[in-house]
């Protein structure tokens, strides 16, 4: 018997129903450090207040252990979303990883006590609508296009 | 001033993911997530001087956000800055020639009044 000869398919194709694991772990890497790395860094910044608020100030204020530790996370976002980029469309990235504006808004209510008002609700659900229909894309559009005419 | 910064923040992000994005393809999938393939990795990609540019616009766009979150709220700060969204798109369309579906464009848009609607 004939063994079928080996399929060729590319590691991002996707599954029936869902993304490669690979795509959703980095996305989910890019999501949570974003969101960490920029609740940890606004923590630290107003703990210790800024006297002038110049970019000198700025630069001094990555001493201190909150900003330090928002630096950690937003040094492992920038490198998990380069990653990301290597195989997916920047216009796949951008919107699919903007689920983190929604979610560091709801971080800023939770943990540093400001306010989510009814309109910023809404504009919450906008942004999650947005995200899931992008994320319903092929995360390589050239490459889908190309294999739906190959069909 | 807060506005000077959004504006800086915008535009100096918009250019380092266009770079980034950019030298990622050139550069490959990225498929060895072993401490030694990801040494390698970051090894090669010191080397790219149009990456090590993008890392610099996003430094300076890293530190206008710090500056800027010294001076509004979190929930200011994160949404104004992603009015480069809908500018990327278009970028993303026409300079790096990626396929935008009606999709991917519909998604961004929503994300994008979602976001603008955030600052309210």
């Amino acid at each position: 018997m004939n063994a079928p000869a080996a399929e060729v398919v590319p590691a991002q194709t996707p599954l029936r129903g869902g993304l490669a694991v690979k795509t959703r772990l980095m996305i989910l890497v890019v999501v949570l450090s974003n969101v960490t790395g920029n609740l940890f860094l606004s923590f630290g910044m107003k703990q210790g207040g800024m006297a002038g608020g110049s970019l000198l100030d700025c630069v001094l204020a990555v001493f201190r252990p909150w900003v330090l530790a928002g630096i950690v996370m937003l040094t492992l976002w920038m490198l998990s979303r380069m990653t990301l980029l290597s195989w997916a469309d920047l216009s796949y990235v951008l919107p699919v990883t903007s689920i983190g504006y929604a979610l560091s808004a709801m971080a800023g209510k939770l943990f540093l006590g400001e306010h989510i008002s009814l309109l910023r609700w809404g504009a919450i659900l906008l942004i999650v609508l947005g995200t899931s229909l992008v994320s319903a894309t092929h995360p390589d559009g050239a490459s889908a296009h190309a294999m739906e005419s190959n069909r | 001033m807060k506005w000077l910064l959004v504006g800086l923040i915008v535009f100096s992000t918009v250019l380092a993911d266009l770079l980034q994005s950019r030298e990622m393809k050139a550069h490959g999938e990225v498929s060895d997530f072993r401490p030694q393939g990801i040494a390698r990795l970051l090894a090669n990609l010191a080397c790219r001087w149009r990456l090590i540019t993008a890392i610099g616009f996003m430094a300076l766009s890293f530190f206008s956000f710090m500056a800027l979150l010294s001076r509004a709220d979190l929930s200011f700060a994160v949404p104004a800055t992603a009015a480069g969204l809908v500018l990327e798109t278009l970028m993303a369309r026409f300079y790096l020639k990626e396929k935008v579906s009606r999709k991917r464009w519909i998604g961004a848009g929503l994300v994008a009044c979602g976001v603008a609607l955030l600052t309210l």
